[in-house]
């Protein structure tokens, strides 16, 4: 559920310049190799292709596959990698022009954001470089007894460039490799040096059996179908605490379903939010004005989602302290704008749209802003947020407890508007509707009293509602 | 359905008549054979020969020839129409198109006659879609049972699945051969005069046919269809030697399954190779002159059947490169490829393979049609027509009374396409206009999973759009949705339709996913029909099946304008 800020260095952060086109389509970054000491001077422009960061909330990022291959020729703009987020596949396009050296992270594995997943070169002259950039640097797989490539036996390929000078090659050239399809497909898997193979194929190619062989891997029973690619035990995402699930007996017939990579994100979320010290306050509001007022707006597009949250932002600007994050321990953060997200409910997960600026949106802005939104939000595009509203009032449900999403002061839980009777103060009976809202915030930094006047605050707006609409 | 009873009579035998309304000719020839041709019921509804309602007729087929044989046909293939011609249509070329032209203009009540010179059934029947699609249906299998994952995820518990070469072959082969009399027995029955030998235009409205030479026989006929087809294209530099560099007559023969194949192209058919190759345990390689594998594609679809057909399998490419000379396997050697770069034209090395397929188009089989004789020139072999299908001669100016039909004329290199086109020609000669709607003829290509579309791709329709100054949508549903997809554990699989949301017109339909091929009727008959998305949006469909996978892209665009129907009247059950 909802946001995780980045916690890694911003500087990795490559959420592509997007906002620009209205067409959504995810840029990776290139940057030069890290200036440091380990590459004294950037003669040669190898650029690393960047994990990118397609959501706020994405940490890591799966391949789902290239759509290039090593020794591909890139330019500007093309789509290079389909990436798997914690929300959607997307086609990520590269900046410059080149050609792709390395493929670090192959299809089917797991790399986090921000980490190199395939090394650019910009010219073929580049390219053993920057192979052996990618073999030395990033040779994380457990590689069974790979050979280090060295730089001057760059990995044959059957179509490297031959020299123009007198063409027609006769087979079986000493020096040159031919191997079947199957065969490369393997060797990448494995990370093997298909240039260290003897082939005992037919006139004397490298087989997949000849691979296997390599890798140590005995060959599996002959299938003419390839495996999806096996997933060859990814570097793990080391940050998840091993809870040790293995003392749970295991029931006959159950069956296990790994999470995606959205419900792994939503995992990861909640385990970070044990993190934070948080504490509840409920609150009881009557919403007759409110509903009176929906009527009114209704046919003019607007939404309860967009009343409630337009009365939470502009209680919000009152009570900057609940906007505020507590990001180090040791600080408050206070936030400038009040950017609300929504948690929706999708298939097989959870979005959650952020509204921007929603104090300052009159409520027809926001609603027509909401509508656009929860589009681009299923698209994966997602923006900071500084304050959550969960609303499950529609189920019936009449109250209910939220988490506190990671890098955000407050989460606002509200339940069903129900008839409810009520004493007045004269003792008079009335029927009224009533709905409980409940917030949860960070005791670090928004104590009880806070809370209890925000909510007040709230609670007068809900229950004096013109005021949203001006 | 239709069926043929024929009779060879003897000189002297008696020929049992009645209602015979000879027309009173003074060119009666000895009759040699007679065919008695049913209508299409009516034969199995008597049950006496006898009795038998013939009207037949002796036509006398050609005053200066020594064509001395006599046909008797039923009214179901007409009477030639005033004019003095010996037929109303004759069709050059009994393929799919010559077929469906030649059904046609029976109903249309013309007299017609087919010449073919080679086997009826053309490409497709003998060495195109129809074998093809049998090789596939063992592909689709053979993946099947050998994808462990996929049969416990269904509880199936399989062996080693393993194959028959000589078994798949046959099969094949069979149902070629079962195709192509299903189709000889439907021209019979209708009582189609099947000519044998090679067609010749000798001038407007004249042709001959035969063996060539002087046993030709002349014809006359009021209008001429080409429909000759066509032929695997063979680039230069390349030497097919059916053995190990071959095309698609002898690959569909499976004599042999290479362990490594090199495909040269990479458009329906290569593809289509390149599924039942790998599903019998080959290696493929592709060879594309262009930038992208799957050019012609919807570039979405083409994407994504790239992530499903190409990169899972044990395929690799090679694109951007033409194969510049293609050396049969011999003295030991593999088959040796040279590539070239497709622009720069520099050698980009070489690839070794057991066999290579040439899968780079189809080139139209125009030659010795004698065109020359009515002076039309083709373009790069293809006949120039019109978007009547009327022949175009070297000065621009239509060539009356003749009609090129399917791959030959070039326009859509279908099946049905030339069928269609036969169709829509033979309206016009029997006096009705007509003008066939391309963009509503749907393709398919019959890998596993299949893909299929109709209309405009995406960038098409994007540059109309733009030109004509209308909204474009676009609206994709996924099979992961659909119930029984997921029953059949093929959840991969995308729809996407491109369509103007302010009237509802179709633009495309793309499918890529089970069954894909059967699923575009939906789309193709409601863009023929110009029926549009609001109104589509309220028919029904059974659940649960793969149709619901349009019935949801219909449901999802967003339509401007409401539903055009009139409310029905309501209809008691």
């Amino acid at each position: 559920m909802a946001s995780l800020l980045q916690s890694r260095t911003p500087s990795l952060s490559f959420s592509s310049s997007l906002c620009s086109t209205p067409v959504i389509r995810p840029s990776v970054s290139f940057l030069k190799p890290r200036s440091g000491p380990r590459i004294p001077v950037v003669r040669a422009k190898i650029r690393e292709i960047f994990m990118p960061a397609l959501s706020s909330t994405m940490t890591e990022g799966k391949i789902v596959s290239w759509i290039k291959s090593e020794g591909d020729v890139l330019s500007k703009g093309e789509s290079v990698v389909v990436v798997e987020s914690d929300k959607a596949d997307m086609d990520v396009e590269t900046f410059y022009d080149g050609i792709l050296a390395a493929i670090v992270i192959n299809e089917g594995e797991t790399a986090p954001v921000g980490a190199a997943i395939g090394i650019l070169a910009e010219t073929e002259g580049e390219i053993a470089e920057a192979k052996a950039k990618a073999t030395s640097q990033f040779s994380s797989a457990p590689a069974p007894s790979a050979p280090k490539v060295e730089e001057s036996s760059p990995a044959p390929k059957v179509d490297a460039p031959s020299p123009p000078v007198d063409a027609a090659p006769a087979p079986s050239t000493p020096g040159k490799v031919v191997a079947t399809p199957y065969a490369k497909k393997l060797a990448k898997q494995y990370k093997v040096d298909i240039g260290k193979l003897v082939g005992t194929g037919p006139f004397g190619r490298i087989t997949p059996e000849d691979v296997e062989k390599a890798a140590g891997i005995t060959p599996a029973p002959k299938s003419n179908v390839a495996a999806p690619a096996a997933p060859v035990a990814s570097s793990a995402p080391a940050s998840v605490p091993s809870k040790a699930p293995s003392n749970f007996p295991e029931i006959p017939g159950s069956t296990v379903v790994p999470f995606t990579t959205m419900q792994a994100a939503v995992t990861k979320n909640m385990l970070e939010s044990l993190s934070v010290p948080t504490f509840r306050v409920g609150y009881p509001i009557a919403t007759d004005a409110l509903d009176a007022l929906y009527e009114k707006v209704k046919p003019k597009g607007v939404t309860m989602t967009a009343l409630l949250a337009k009365a939470a932002a502009v209680a919000l600007a009152q009570h900057p302290v609940v906007n505020a994050t507590c990001k180090d321990g040791k600080s408050f953060t206070y936030n400038s704008n009040i950017n609300i997200a929504v948690a929706v409910a999708i298939n097989g997960g959870l979005i959650t749209p952020v509204l921007q600026d929603a104090d300052k949106l009159d409520l027809y802005l926001l609603s027509q802003k909401w509508k656009e939104l929860v589009e681009k939000a299923r698209a994966k595009q997602l923006q900071p947020r500084t304050f959550t509203l969960s609303n499950l009032g529609m189920f019936g449900v009449d109250r209910f407890d939220a988490i506190l999403p990671p890098g955000q002061g407050a989460i606002m839980a509200v339940g069903a508007s129900k008839p409810t009777v009520l004493a007045d103060k004269d003792g008079f009976f009335s029927i009224k509707n009533k709905m409980l809202v409940n917030v949860t915030a960070d005791h670090r930094i928004i104590y009880g009293a806070d809370l209890a006047a925000f909510l007040q605050t709230f609670s007068k707006i809900i229950e004096n509602p013109e005021s949203l609409t001006m | 359905m239709q069926s043929a009873i024929s009779l060879s009579l003897s000189p002297s035998s008696s020929i049992t008549r009645s209602d015979c309304s000879v027309a009173a000719n003074a060119y009666l020839c000895t009759p040699r054979s007679l065919r008695f041709c049913g209508l299409r019921r009516k034969v199995f509804e008597s049950k006496s020969f006898h009795s038998l309602k013939v009207s037949t007729r002796l036509v006398p087929c050609s005053r200066e020839s020594n064509f001395n044989k006599v046909c008797a046909a039923l009214q179901s293939n007409g009477t030639p129409s005033k004019g003095g011609f010996d037929y109303d249509l004759v069709i050059i070329g009994a393929g799919v198109g010559g077929h469906g032209a030649a059904l046609h203009a029976v109903e249309k009540g013309l007299k017609t006659a087919i010449i073919e010179g080679d086997v009826i059934g053309g490409t497709c029947v003998n060495r195109g879609c129809v074998p093809s699609k049998a090789l596939l249906a063992v592909s689709g299998r053979m993946r099947e049972l050998q994808n462990e994952h996929h049969m416990k995820s269904f509880g199936l518990q399989v062996a080693a699945a393993g194959y028959d070469r000589q078994g798949v072959a046959d099969h094949a082969n069979n149902l070629a051969s079962k195709i192509r009399s299903n189709l000889t027995n439907s021209m019979k029955a209708l009582g189609v005069d099947i000519l044998t030998g090679t067609g010749t235009i000798l001038g407007p409205q004249k042709l001959k046919f035969g063996k060539g030479g002087s046993g030709d026989t002349f014809v006359t006929a009021k209008d001429i269809i080409i429909a000759t087809g066509s032929v695997p294209l063979v680039p230069k530099g390349i030497e097919v030697d059916g053995k190990s560099v071959i095309t698609s007559d002898h690959a569909l023969k499976l004599e042999f399954v290479p362990e490594w194949i090199a495909i040269v192209g990479s458009g329906y058919i290569g593809l289509e190779f390149s599924d039942v190759y790998t599903a019998l345990g080959s290696e493929v390689t592709f060879i594309e002159a262009l930038d992208q594998l799957m050019p012609g594609f919807d570039p979405e679809i083409g994407k994504l059947a790239q992530r499903v057909l190409i990169n899972p399998r044990k395929i690799d490419y090679h694109t951007g490169v033409f194969a510049s000379k293609i050396t049969p396997a011999k003295d030991g050697k593999p088959v040796i490829i040279e590539l070239i770069d497709a622009k720069t034209k520099e050698p980009k090395g070489t690839v070794e393979v057991d066999a290579a397929l040439i899968a780079t188009g189809r080139a139209p089989f125009t030659q010795g049609l004698g065109l020359e004789n009515i002076n039309v020139q083709t373009q790069r072999g293809f006949v120039p027509v019109d978007e009547r299908m009327r022949v175009i001669d070297a000065n621009g100016m239509l060539v009356p009374h003749l009609y090129c039909i399917g791959d030959a004329n070039g326009k859509l290199m279908l099946a049905h396409a030339a069928s269609a086109q036969g169709i829509s020609v033979v309206e016009q000669v029997s006096g009705n206009d007509h003008v066939l709607n391309h963009l509503s003829i749907p393709a398919a290509c019959f890998t596993h999973p299949e893909i299929s579309m109709v209309g405009l791709t995406e960038p098409q329709a994007r540059e109309k759009a733009e030109k004509e100054g209308f909204e474009m949508s676009i609206t994709k549903t996924s099979f992961k949705a659909n119930t029984k997809a997921l029953a059949e554990n093929e959840g991969e699989g995308l729809a996407k339709l491109i369509y103007r949301p302010d009237t509802g017109e179709i633009l495309g339909v793309h499918i890529f996913g089970m069954h894909a091929a059967d699923l575009i009727h939906e789309a193709s008959n409601a863009i023929a029909m110009g029926t549009r998305i609001q109104d589509l949006k309220f028919a029904v469909h059974a659940h649960p099946t793969l149709s619901e996978v349009l019935d949801e892209l219909f449901k999802s665009a967003k339509v401007k304008v409401n539903s055009s129907s009139p409310i029905a009247q309501p209809v008691a059950v």
